[in-house]
């Protein structure tokens, strides 16, 4: 129960831990119905860092709910690990943009992290090491009695982040975690997140609106198409493992990678979908290029 | 510099009063007024009066009623103001009977409570609760519906159980309201406690005041009235000192949110 799952290291072919089926949502309104979501239907392997960017609208946040267990679908299904979602699954955590408003302000930091450990009834002695472990893990080993409103916006997010670690997931949701913080501290916590999959070896599903982040973490990257959504291209990732802010971002590979997801991201604005004979003006020749070469 | 200024603080909190009481010794200093009677008769009363088993005939079981009366006013209030405000249905057949009862002013219920209550202490107090457990109630609704949806889903998604919502994620979010109720209620509580004592009762501040009163005691009925004065500051004060404990999170996160903001 609290032993962190390591994935096999078998490279081949990973069994998916989360698999998405023709999900959809529609929002049911007092005037009219909204279709947020329309069918989207993906599979995670265990250990993979994938990441999910879409244009803003483009129903991100409603399938993270959704993979959350926080929203009912209206039609598919979300398997995690050969369970059926209907409610939070406990191998699951969260990390949500608005840090300063998932962090409880009563509680100190310790207590931030250790709040959901006594939910799970760890004993006390667990409890610490594990909320001593994570917290030093991201760089916050001296605030443990410090509130979450008495440190930076980056600050704060690191504390949800270490909460979501010492909760020992084995999948890791983050909801364009660093939106909302500056750029600099942003390039250190996306290596955060990359050193902590690694060391952990979980799965992570990362939401993001932004390109250059999205290429950067992922090894993998699905790109959405406007609400209602459906998955536009999935596209793989296959820069160098080891990354680092200043040389895998200057890679020519990673401007490609990164170029062919603004494009996709273009048409996902203008509304192109992808398969069949579009109603739109654009070719949609060019997006079933990029869903192959995404699946190689 | 810090002496210095503990001291101006202290003037300027002290200052005042100071000054009032002061202007009142002066003024009423040679009053023949029946009415009006130079203060230090009055202070001379007030010890008479109040430092002698009045305090255990009269001032106590007043307390005690508003106690009993405010306690219960806070249980009944929150734990109401939880369910109705967690539940929008509930909320939305409620509320409006709510804001009637709300709109009755409790000393109109007093006639009414003795029909039921009869006069004795049971009375007193439900006029108590009667008044106090609307402001603490429909705080807690207010309260318990602010609270940050961001906040609740991670709560869910942390796997926290039903009663760890209640205390860690409920109470405490919605406490900064449920603070501004019992605080409103504490001044109401008061008033009410004379009040009840006024109708009818035998023993009591109100109750002695009122008799004071009637016997034309005028210097001991002053008396009465500052000692009501100074049960209102201690509790006030007292709940100060409660919430500052309890709410310091809630003001240091506004104060860094007015700072950034």
């Amino acid at each position: 129960m609290t032993t962190p799952t390591t994935p096999p290291e078998t490279p081949g072919t990973p069994a998916p831990i989360l698999e998405v089926r023709g999900v959809q949502k529609i929002y049911q309104g007092k005037q009219r119905n909204v279709e947020a979501v329309r069918d989207l239907t993906f599979s995670i392997a265990a250990g993979e860092m994938t990441c999910i960017v879409g244009p803003s609208g483009a129903g991100k946040t409603t399938l993270l709910k959704c993979v959350a267990g926080l929203l009912d679908t209206t039609a598919g299904e979300i398997v995690l690990e050969g369970e059926r979602v209907t409610g939070p699954p406990r191998g699951m955590a969260v990390v949500f943009q608005e840090y300063g408003r998932s962090l409880f302000p009563w509680l100190t930091v310790r207590q931030n992290v250790e709040l959901p450990l006594k939910e799970k009834n760890l004993p006390k002695a667990d409890r610490e090491s594990l909320v001593d472990e994570a917290l030093a893990a991201v760089g916050l080993a001296d605030v443990h009695g410090a509130h979450p409103w008495q440190l930076s916006g980056g600050m704060q997010q690191r504390v949800a982040i270490a909460r979501a670690v010492a909760y020992e997931p084995h999948v890791l949701l983050m909801d364009e975690p660093f939106a909302a913080v500056d750029a600099q501290t942003r390039g250190e916590l996306e290596d955060l997140v990359r050193a902590l999959w690694k060391r952990l070896g979980v799965t992570v599903l990362f939401v993001t609106h932004d390109i250059d982040e999205a290429v950067y973490l992922g090894q993998r990257v699905i790109v959405l198409s406007m609400s209602p959504t459906v998955v536009l291209a999935d596209v793989a990732v296959d820069l160098p493992e080891q990354r680092d802010q200043l040389h895998t971002r200057s890679l020519p590979r990673f401007a490609e990678l990164r170029a062919k997801v603004y494009e996709l991201i273009q048409q996902s604005k203008r509304g192109v979908r992808p398969g069949s004979g579009d109603e739109h003006e654009q070719p949609g020749t060019a997006v079933a290029a990029d869903t192959q070469s995404g699946s190689m | 510099m810090s002496v210095g200024s503990v001291a101006r603080r202290t003037m300027l909190t002290v200052g005042l009063p100071v000054v009032l009481v002061t202007a009142w010794w002066f003024a009423t200093a040679n009053s023949t007024n029946f009415f009006w009677p130079p203060l230090r008769e009055i202070l001379e009363a007030f010890a008479d009066t109040w430092f002698s088993n009045r305090i255990m005939a009269d001032v106590v079981p007043s307390l005690v009623r508003l106690l009993v009366g405010y306690v219960l006013a806070l249980v009944l209030g929150i734990g109401l103001g939880v369910a109705i405000g967690s539940s929008r249905t509930l909320r939305g057949v409620v509320e409006p009977v709510l804001e009637f009862f709300r709109a009755i002013p409790p000393p109109v219920l007093v006639p009414i409570l003795i029909l039921f209550a009869g006069i004795g202490n049971e009375m007193k107090v439900l006029v108590i609760v009667s008044g106090c457990l609307w402001p603490v109630l429909l705080n807690t609704v207010e309260g318990v519906r602010g609270l940050d949806e961001v906040l609740r889903d991670t709560a869910r998604c942390y796997g926290l159980g039903r009663r760890s919502q209640l205390t860690h994620l409920v109470l405490r979010g919605a406490s900064p309201q449920i603070a501004v109720g019992a605080r409103q209620a504490l001044s109401i509580g008061i008033i009410l406690m004379v009040i009840s004592e006024m109708f009818a009762a035998s023993n009591g501040v109100g109750f002695t005041i009122i008799q004071f009163q009637r016997t034309f005691a005028i210097p001991e009925m002053w008396s009465g009235i500052i000692l009501l004065g100074l049960i209102g500051i201690t509790l006030a004060f007292l709940f100060r000192l409660v919430e500052s404990r309890a709410l310091a999170w809630y003001r240091g996160l506004r104060m860094t949110q007015r700072g950034e903001g």
